[in-house]
């Protein structure tokens, strides 16, 4: 697979239908994937793609970002099924030229979380991580452990029909079979169970952990406005400080602006240093929105964001007769 | 709360009103002479389209304890498409407040004309009923959450 990547690439170098390349290479830190930027053929050699490839590489084509990557550059990019639906939400808000990307699809089996296995481990150093089909095995000083690649996939992946990009130019191997998972949001329904003062003691709880370091922001693909709200001094939304309601509407404000356009690709929760399980709430509204729109984000090229379109005469239970 | 503030609590709420149907028809209320509570705070806007859900978060984490939102009838927005695409906000944010906690009473909509001077009133009140059933907010409430 990882041969095949490199050649693929090396060919789109030879035959100039690439400028740069956006993908995965090794972490300096074992089960770190890190992204690399390739401008020339032979640097396709550092090219990966396994379990630890976890960044969603659709970030450095918006934002600040952008800078890397010039406006009339031919840019191929690697991504897995997440990754591909940010760059379809790009092209439907005209955030990309679709004519100037190559897009390299990868079958993707699921990426893990570092923390999860962190926490299997009770927060031992690992030295070296290996990978077979459904197991992984971490070695450290004195130890020696193998764990369920199920254990300690990422929560975005629990539940994922989409493990192929939906649109792309060259895909390396078989697109995978999706598992057509038929209870999308079994943890979003359990939630909902539970009753209003649960859910509060939850939320809060979960929350208050939060530093306001804005990683989570920072890492998302559907989070590329140049001043987020919660920058904005005049009006100030939101305090600065980690108060419980400010920071509570800072992601309730930050959920809604993804709203129909987040991709669950969990890039969020996995870069949250406080170990908040942020797709809780993303989920929820992605859940909303299939149930009453039937709308997912990041699927059809021609299709815009559910918020960005309406029906005249769609179901409004919510208003008051 | 001391069970005597609790008998003289009166819910503030904060209706947000489009100028050119719910506005017109609180004013025909008004001058209809048509009884209401007096609970309501007026914020004018220009569409319903205006809102953004923002506005209601912050209304209820400064004290409120409830917010209308009131604009055209389908079909009737000013600007054509403000209310449908107010009434997608809405369809995200009213189960995503009710998902962490906020009680599903707090947050309303409706849609009132600018003839419907009568129907302001039974809107009004029905919201300040179901407040009043709820009781003061505690939850969102800056200064009020412990954790
Ligand atoms: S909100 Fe989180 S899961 Fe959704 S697109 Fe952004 S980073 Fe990915
Ligand atoms: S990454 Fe985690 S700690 Fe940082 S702002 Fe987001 S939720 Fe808060
Ligand atoms: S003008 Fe009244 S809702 Fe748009």
């Amino acid at each position: 697979m990882v041969k095949a990547l490199r050649e693929e690439v090396k060919r789109l170098f030879e035959e100039k239908k690439v400028d740069l390349v956006i993908g995965w290479g090794k972490g300096s830190l074992p089960m770190t994937a890190t992204p690399i930027f390739i401008n020339k053929a032979e640097d396709a050699e550092r090219l990966i793609w396994d379990e630890t490839c976890s960044n969603n590489l659709a970030v450095y084509l918006t934002k600040d970002k952008r800078q890397l990557v010039k406006t009339d550059q031919k840019i191929g990019i690697v991504v897995k099924g997440c990754d591909g639906r940010s760059l379809v939400l790009y092209a439907v808000e005209n955030q990309i030229q679709r004519e100037n990307l190559v897009i390299i699809g990868v079958p993707c089996a699921g990426v893990i979380d570092k923390k999860k296995v962190l926490k299997h481990i009770e927060g031992k150093e690992v030295l070296s991580a290996s990978f077979e089909a459904d197991r992984m095995t971490v070695e450290g000083r004195g130890f020696k452990t193998e764990i369920a690649k199920c254990d300690v996939l990422s929560d975005s992946c629990l539940n994922c029909n989409h493990p192929n990009a939906p649109v792309f130019d060259v895909f390396i191997g078989e697109p995978r079979k999706s598992d057509s998972v038929e209870d999308v949001y079994p943890d979003v329904e359990a939630f909902e169970k539970l009753d209003s003062e649960a859910r509060w003691k939850t939320m809060v709880e979960a929350y208050s952990k939060c530093i306001r370091c804005y990683a989570c922001r920072n890492v998302c693909p559907s989070c590329y406005c140049t001043e987020c709200f919660v920058d904005q001094n005049d009006p100030q939304w939101i305090g600065k400080s980690p108060e419980i309601t400010d920071t509570l509407i800072f992601h309730l404000g930050r959920n809604l602006h993804v709203a129909g356009r987040c991709v669950e690709c969990g890039a969020c929760e996995r870069a949250c240093p406080a170990d908040i399980d942020l797709l809780k709430l993303n989920r929820k509204i992605s859940k909303e929105i299939l149930e009453r729109f039937n709308f997912t984000a990041g699927l059809d090229i021609n299709e815009k964001p559910a918020l960005a379109s309406f029906c005249e005469n769609e179901k409004q239970d919510f208003i008051m007769g | 709360m001391q069970e005597k503030d609790k008998k003289d609590w009166q819910p503030k709420i904060l209706a947000i009103l489009c100028n050119w149907c719910s506005y017109a028809g609180a004013d025909l209320a008004g001058v209809s002479r048509i009884q209401y509570p007096p609970n309501i705070r007026v914020l004018r806007v220009p569409c319903s389209g205006r809102v953004d859900p923002m506005f209601i978060m912050k209304s209820l984490q400064n004290g409120f304890d409830g917010v209308l939102v009131s604009g055209c009838h389908p079909g009737d927005c000013h600007y054509l498409s403000g209310n449908y695409n107010a009434r997608r906000k809405f369809a995200v944010l009213k189960p995503l407040l009710e998902y962490i906690g906020i009680e599903t009473e707090r947050v309303q909509f409706s849609w009132v004309s600018a003839g419907e001077g009568e129907r302001f009133a039974e809107v009004v009140t029905k919201v300040t009923n179901d407040i009043r059933k709820v009781g003061p907010a505690k939850r969102l409430v800056k200064g009020v959450v412990s954790w």
